[in-house]
């Protein structure tokens, strides 16, 4: 499988009244063509910031690392993602190679134009087709992702549509330019289990069809092993833990992602108990020294983990994990 | 166990639009009977757009009973909720409390935290002077697992499992009986809403607290709850203690509600049993069995005439035309 996109040591800071605030740091990633990513953790844990880096699409205070770089591979050409400064140029990756849905599709869609003019809209700034084109297109989209009636929707406002439906139409919207990277920000929290699954399947389906990746931004585990190939954990900006789902989800390492799992409430054992992980996650102007994780962690193994920031221990090919439990490779 | 609430044919309605002399109406809840035990913590599940706020709501007399009846007995006090006048109605507020799902909108941002827990006891005048306001403050407060240094400041300087502590200390403040929590966990991340949730459990018992726990997480209340109920636009699909409900699910609905939670498990897929379409609007109601329009099931009886609640074991009650042949085995 070949590279689409590759993510060497981004780190980014916000400009803030109150000081430099660090949202992403040393965080690296690549994804292959047709491939599902989870990108996990809590609120504050970086993993929108993150994401919207791929397209260049973060608040002007944000101030990304010299070192930091965003490639993102096609047949003809590499872009650097985060060099691009010309309307015309981040137009390629923004909605051109790159789509993104988000986690409120009401807030996603302009309340008073047509889900159809906007879905228009985007196609022709994308490409020069006309605008009858672009509305056959547009009708054809709705109709794949499963929405009855497509050629009277397309017509509608967003307040015309239940929310499954308008989360549906944002995907078709997402998808109707074709790009080989869907980012989906918790695209269904909003919604009812129910209809969260058949979202989810709708996007399985659509992998497939479209031989398009995706990156799945979720806190919902369940979500993740449910869609995803591989998934990195995220922690105050770090990614923590990575690793293919099976493996991360079975038998994780660090003890962050084993917290988070035993504090999951599980409809297969309702008898253990719920354990908390102690604390709070902490503010991101008072980021810990060492390992972000350390002031909640229940394996400290002394003054290193306060001290030094852990580097990457694999195992295997795509396994890795950033913890001190692991420094000799070989796992405690 | 002696019951604390005991609802009868419970309907509320809203009413929406309509001109001079024509009224529509929203049915919100529409007739339904439970009860909720003594010291149980009672789980209310369903989709958005089930009634399950309104539920809540109506028991705690913030919406009005449109027909049918609930009543309250704490073994001191005895009230029909509908029916209270201007005292019994002041006191019942001390008795039945709510705690809200967002924690970064429930709490006033120009309040200390001192403050906003004291609120209800100056409001309610629970106690005379400064002194006793403060103690009974720093008693909840501490059962909350607040410290004296919190109270001095404002909610901005929290986080969200510690905002929600001060919802919880607020809610407390009056001694309550009853306490409705309302997506109380929602909005919080997983590794504080467990946090939360043991808070939750751990009051309930020091302070003989009843719960009713209304939530749209399968997976939360099946491990804090003693006993649950399933709602369907207004109307009560399925009640069973926990374990009985979440091991042998009666009505189709609780059952695709479950298999729609995704598993943990990568391997586990495809054999979830998917619900076509989504809840019908309520101001457009289907006849008959207010599910058949989803039901994988639904045969004509179920187009025609809605099923009443059916006893099924001594504590599980389903409301389905089919139960016996699809899930008595």
């Amino acid at each position: 499988m070949d590279t689409l996109i590759e993510v060497k040591n981004l780190t980014l800071k916000f400009k803030t009244d109150e000081g430099l605030i660090t949202a992403v740091e040393d965080v690296s990633f690549s994804l292959n063509r047709g491939e599902v990513m989870g990108l996990v953790g809590e609120s504050g844990s970086g993993k929108s910031v993150t994401a919207k880096s791929l397209m260049n699409l973060n608040a002007m205070n944000a101030v990304y690392s010299p070192e930091s770089s965003i490639t993102l591979h096609s047949a003809q050409e590499e872009i650097d993602v985060l060099s691009l400064k010309k309307p015309a140029d981040l137009k390629v990756v923004r909605g051109g190679a790159i789509s993104m849905i988000f986690q409120e599709p009401m807030a996603s869609f302009a309340p008073s134009i047509t889900i159809g003019k906007q879905m228009i809209e985007q196609l022709q700034l994308h490409s020069d087709m006309s605008k009858q084109k672009a509305r056959e297109i547009s009708i054809e989209m709705l109709d794949r992702v499963g929405i009855s009636d497509p050629s009277r929707r397309v017509d509608q406002y967003a307040f015309e549509l239940s929310g499954g439906m308008r989360q549906r139409a944002m995907i078709a919207m997402a998808l109707s330019t074709k790009p080989r990277l869907l980012i989906a920000d918790e695209p269904t929290t909003a919604l009812d289990v129910t209809i969260q699954a058949q979202v989810l399947d709708l996007m399985k389906d659509l992998v497939k069809d479209f031989n398009m990746s995706i990156i799945f931004i979720t806190h919902d585990l369940g979500v993740v092993a449910q869609t995803a190939d591989k998934v990195s954990v995220m922690y105050l900006g770090r990614i923590i833990e990575e690793g293919s789902v099976r493996d991360v989800i079975n038998s994780p390492k660090h003890p962050y992602t084993k917290g988070m799992l035993a504090a999951l409430p599980r409809l297969d054992d309702l008898d253990s108990p719920l354990k908390p992980i102690p604390g709070d996650i902490p503010s991101p102007l008072e980021r810990p020294s060492g390992c972000v994780f350390n002031t909640r962690c229940g394996e400290v193994l002394g003054d290193q983990c306060s001290a030094d920031i852990p580097s990457f221990t694999s195992f295997g090919k795509s396994r890795r994990v950033a913890c001190h439990l692991y420094k000799d490779g070989s796992g405690a | 166990m002696a019951d604390l609430v005991k609802v009868e044919n419970l309907s509320v309605s809203y009413k929406i639009g309509g001109g001079l002399f024509s009224q529509n109406y929203l049915k919100a809840v529409n007739n339904v009977s439970l009860t909720i035990k003594r010291g149980s913590f009672f789980g209310l599940v369903g989709e958005s757009g089930s009634g399950k706020t309104t539920l809540g709501r109506a028991l705690l007399n913030a919406v009005p009973i449109s027909s049918g009846s609930a009543h309250y007995d704490d073994g001191d006090v005895s009230y029909e909720l509908s029916k209270l006048d201007k005292t019994q109605l002041a006191d019942y507020r001390k008795r039945a409390q709510l705690i809200f799902q967002d924690p970064y909108a429930a709490l006033s941002p120009r309040m200390t935290v001192r403050d906003i827990i004291a609120e209800p006891i100056e409001v309610m005048k629970l106690a005379s002077d400064r002194e006793e306001i403060d103690s009974r403050v720093r008693t909840i407060a501490s059962r909350c697992r607040l410290n004296l240094e919190h109270l001095r400041r404002f909610p901005h300087a929290f986080s969200g499992g510690q905002r929600q502590r001060i919802s919880i200390a607020r809610a407390l403040v009056s001694d309550p009986r009853l306490v409705i929590a309302d997506e109380a966990v929602a909005a919080l991340d997983v590794s504080i809403q467990a946090d939360v949730l043991n808070l939750l459990k751990s009051l309930q018992k020091d302070m003989g607290l009843t719960f009713m726990f209304i939530s749209h997480d399968l997976s939360v209340v099946a491990h804090i709850c003693d006993h649950v109920a399933v709602m369907y636009l207004g109307r009560l699909v399925e009640s069973a203690p926990t374990r009985e409900l979440f091991k042998a699910p009666k009505h189709p609905y609780t059952k695709a509600l479950f298999s729609a939670i995704p598993s943990l498990n990568p391997d586990d897929q495809g054999t979830a049993q998917r619900l076509e379409g989504e809840i019908p609007s309520p101001t457009n109601q289907p006849s008959g069995c207010k599910f058949h329009t989803r039901c994988p099931h639904a045969i004509d009886i179920c187009k025609k005439e809605e099923p009443s609640l059916q006893q099924t074991d001594p504590q599980h009650e389903v409301a389905c035309h089919r139960w016996k042949e699809l899930f008595n085995t």
